[in-house]
């Protein structure tokens, strides 16, 4: 039996996982009685990502509510949220925030997420925002909804409300335990609709017993049978694969295409529409056949940079910048300098590359276009989609399967945009699923930066003044957290837009921490350039320069894991330390390598990571991202580069496009550091910022060579040596 | 076009297929099985592997001449009934994943290792494994549930 051969209008396959049951009827019948809460809170936005979202509504969530809580006649809740599942867990760890407050067991707990129809409006998934800042607004509207079943409760038991408690799902007396209401026996029969604005009160976290313990994660069975389904895994009936011809280069355009080869495949339908060419097929693979037999010349792209020359064009090309942050006096900080250096750091280019490609299937029906798309911007993207097919936004659904990875890239959806165009061209449900080579090419990088940093020590081995330029990778972690009187951070242009045209010859974008990796290689680098001057350990020199207690804990809580012993670098141990702050979230990270001198490679032994995260929901799910943060680095710090030429990305795919393999990662081992007095910080991020400079440092260690630029190829390491 | 007999996952399936297409999308697109991975297309990434006659393939690269007469078994035939295999047992206990989508092609792999070499070394199991990659970080618990899994299976589990 095919896919093909049922009946049905539109088909969705089995095991789709929490989206599964949720079409609209679904919804309209699971909300047609029950308890629906809905709260809008405005929350506080980590500044960067909330302006600049493409497409998105502007600055965070407006009137629109932003989390629903359903309590359904069986007793059974429903977070629903839109928010998606890359890999991050919010799957588990967003409905143990909801169990928490609203004292039911976990299992009784289902989350539906990024579906434009049925979840509240959200901007999007990234920047280690889904506990710090979603997470209280789920919080809330479950604490609301715990506090009206309870008031539901008082009248039916006649008993006044204060005298209730709540233990799994039961409203009972304190006093007479046979006084009892179950959620499912007060909200049965009935449909209860409630619209909050503003704050409810949420449990102390020391009542927590849910938040703090490793929850199963739910998407387990499904991802190792093969059922979970990626965008690219749903087929609707009839739907057809497209592959769209593109430049070869950035800034070239088609000059003619001759499609008449193509077209007399059987089997191959050709979608014209100005510059936008497709080639359709049911077969993926006949359908990259065919875009093959696509005969098309392109004019030249006006692009002239390298990745060799980049640096210089970005020095050249920048905006002329702003102070990010600044104290005391420069001038008078030099004054007090008994030494002083000067250096500068590079970072390349560097690629999402998750390992699923940008991948949607459109499928238009009675007037409505319905996108299923791995995307981290489900709501932006209606927006977009609508504005491209030029329909009301009712008129577009977006669902998220699982995403195969985002890292920041699938914030960008074109291939959803291109399917649903293709869908409504074609009157055939249609498919976009990019290859690496598409992958590679339209990626918004994470930006290549270039930074300058001027500092000087005091006699005493304090650090007096520092003087920082960041160009490229932008403010988000420029910032130095070192106890420096007279300072200032200086940013030109960032990964966020409003830089000149011509600055970067391609589209960057968030990448995992954006900017902070390459802001932590060089402060964290130049931090041990200045601990070698004053001949002094590396940990050593950085506690006498602070006097932030969270960051002092985390170090030390890194050292005394690692068995660090204090020796100034190089030391021939390989021993590295850097230290960082992302999402609110402190973290020291510390590393051993053994670099071969003769061929410039380094071998990473073993890494050490200790975070405060405040409150950690899952532990188990923080640690499995500090563990992927960690590994992830090894990539931007050791060999991952796009090379590119003209306009042109020379990288097509991974055979030369390296990402970390199993021979390189490391022992691992990973410290939650103790922190209830804090909130709930992000932890999808922040491990990975200090990954170049703990590497860049540990090189130092054990060869005695500084290496400048990542990453730190084989060949720039044997160059340090020379 | 050629007519391709093979055994997928235990059952004798006929496809007429042009031959030279590859397997991955047979699978995918004629066949519905959408568990096999699509990463890179070039045999550099792993998503894609497949069982064929044992042998841990790329499916991106592996004609569907190639399997005729022959047995394949893709992610969607290890379970039996229901009951996971051990190696996927594993791989959820172990969280040898995040966002799941190198999962298929990771275990596919290590199910080629472990039929041929029970009790692996984790040298062995680095080395076997280094074509696959995985974007989310997830490769330190991919080997402790391949560790395990040897463990459990060479205890009598299957
Ligand atoms: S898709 Fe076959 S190895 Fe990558
Ligand atoms: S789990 Fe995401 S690529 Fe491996």
């Amino acid at each position: 039996m095919t896919r093909h051969d049922h009946d049905h209008e539109l088909e969705v396959p089995a095991g789709w996982g929490f989206v599964e049951t949720f079409d609209r009827r679904d919804f309209l019948k699971l909300t047609s009685t029950g308890l629906l809460v809905m709260l809008t809170i405005e929350p506080v936005f980590g500044r960067q990502e909330g302006a600049r979202q493409p497409g998105g509504r502007r600055g965070g969530y407006p009137s629109d509510p932003n989390a629903y809580v359903h309590i359904g006649a069986d007793g059974r809740v429903t977070c629903l949220v839109g928010k998606i599942e890359m890999g991050q867990g919010a799957m588990t760890s967003l409905p143990q925030l909801a169990a928490e407050e609203l004292n039911v067991p976990l299992t009784r707990v289902d989350i539906v997420m990024g579906d434009t129809d049925v979840c509240p409006w959200d901007m999007g998934t990234f920047g280690s925002l889904s506990i710090r800042q979603f997470g209280p607004v789920l919080r809330a509207a479950a604490a609301e909804a715990r506090a009206m079943l309870v008031a539901m409760a008082a009248d039916r038991l006649q008993m006044p409300a204060a005298s209730l408690e709540v233990v799994d799902g039961v409203v009972r007396s304190t006093a007479d335990r046979t006084k009892h209401a179950s959620y499912g026996e007060l909200t049965a029969g009935k449909r209860i609709e409630r619209r909050l604005e503003g704050q409810a009160a949420v449990e102390p976290v020391s009542a927590y017993t849910v938040v703090g313990k490793s929850a199963p994660r739910r998407d387990g069975r499904d991802k190792v049978t093969g059922k979970a389904k990626f965008a690219g895994d749903v087929v609707p009936k009839d739907a057809l694969h497209a592959r769209i011809l593109r430049v070869p280069a950035h800034g070239a355009t088609i000059e003619q295409a001759d499609v008449a080869a193509a077209s007399a495949v059987p089997g191959v339908r050709v979608i014209r529409d100005g510059d936008f060419i497709a080639v359709l097929h049911p077969h993926r693979d006949e359908a990259d056949r065919a875009l093959d037999l696509v005969k098309a010349t392109f004019t030249k792209s006006p692009s002239t940079v390298t990745d060799e020359t980049i640096f210089d064009h970005l020095v050249k090309t920048a905006p002329a910048g702003r102070a990010a942050a600044e104290g005391g006096n420069l001038a008078n900080g030099e004054k007090l300098a008994a030494q002083t250096v000067e250096e500068k750091y590079l970072k390349g280019y560097v690629s999402h590359a998750a390992m699923e490609t940008h991948s949607a299937v459109a499928a238009v029906e009675d007037g409505k276009v319905t996108v299923w798309a791995g995307t981290q911007t489900p709501f932006p993207l209606k927006s977009q989609v609508a504005r491209a097919l030029n329909l009301p936004e009712d008129k577009v659904r977006v669902i998220t399967p699982y995403v195969g990875g985002g890292f920041g890239g699938k914030s960008a959806s074109q291939q959803a945009i291109e399917a649903a165009r293709l869908a409504m061209a074609s009157g055939r449900p249609v498919r976009v699923v990019f290859s690496r080579e598409e992958e590679l090419f339209f990626d918004t990088f994470d930006p290549a930066a270039v930074i300058t940093i001027r500092a000087g020590l005091d006699a005493q081995k304090k650090i007096v003044f520092w003087d920082y330029t960041v160009i490229g990778a932008g403010e988000r972690g420029a910032a130095q957290f070192y106890d420096v009187p007279n300072h200032r951070t200086f940013v030109r242009s960032g990964w966020g837009g409003g830089n000149p045209p011509d600055m970067h010859p391609f589209a960057v974008g968030p990448w995992r921490a954006p900017g902070a990796n390459a802001n932590a290689f060089a402060r964290e680098s130049h931090v041990d350039v200045l601990a070698a001057k004053a001949g002094m350990d590396p940990v050593e020199f950085r506690l006498r320069n602070l006097t932030d207690a969270r960051m002092k804990r985390v170090l030390e809580t890194a050292a005394k894991t690692f068995g660090w012993t204090p020796k100034p670098a190089p030391s021939g141990r390989g021993f590295g330390v850097a230290c960082g702050i992302d999402a609110d979230t402190y973290v020291a990270n510390m590393a051993e390598v053994k670099v071969d001198k003769a061929t410039g490679r380094i071998q990473v032994v073993r890494l050490v990571s200790a975070q405060d995260m405040g409150v950690v929901v899952n532990p188990e799910g923080a640690r499995q991202q500090m563990e992927g943060c960690l590994t992830m680095g090894l990539g931007y710090a050791l060999s991952e580069e796009v090379r590119f030429r003209n306009g042109e990305v020379l990288d097509k795919n991974f055979d030369t496009y390296e990402l970390p393999r199993f021979s390189q990662v490391p022992k691992i081992e990973t410290v939650l550091v103790p922190s209830s007095d804090q909130a709930s910080h992000g932890g999808g991020e922040p491990a990975i910022v200090p990954m170049g400079g703990v590497l860049a440092n540990a090189v130092f260690d054990a060869v005695g060579a500084r290496v400048r630029q990542l990453p730190m190829t084989p060949a720039r390491v044997k160059a340090a040596l020379a | 076009m050629k007519t391709i007999t093979f055994m997928l996952n235990g059952s004798a399936r006929r496809l007429t297929v042009d031959e030279t297409r590859m397997l991955l999308w047979v699978l995918r697109d004629d066949l519905g099985l959408t568990g096999t991975k699509f990463g890179c297309g070039e045999s550099v990434c792993g998503a894609c592997t497949v069982l064929v006659e044992d042998e841990a393939v790329r499916s991106c690269m592996t004609p569907v001449s190639e399997v005729d007469g022959k047995k394949v078994v893709t992610i969607e035939g290890l379970a039996k009934d229901d009951r996971l295999h051990p190696l996927q047992e594993a791989f959820v206990e172990h969280l040898g994943y995040q966002c799941g989508y190198c999962t298929p092609g990771m275990i596919m792999g290590a199910h080629a290792l472990l039929l041929k070499n029970p009790r692996p070394t984790r040298a062995q199991i680095v080395q076997h494994m280094e074509p696959h990659l995985c974007r989310c970080g997830a490769h330190v618990r991919i080997l402790e549930a391949i560790e395990s899994a040897s463990a459990a299976m060479a205890g009598g589990a299957r």
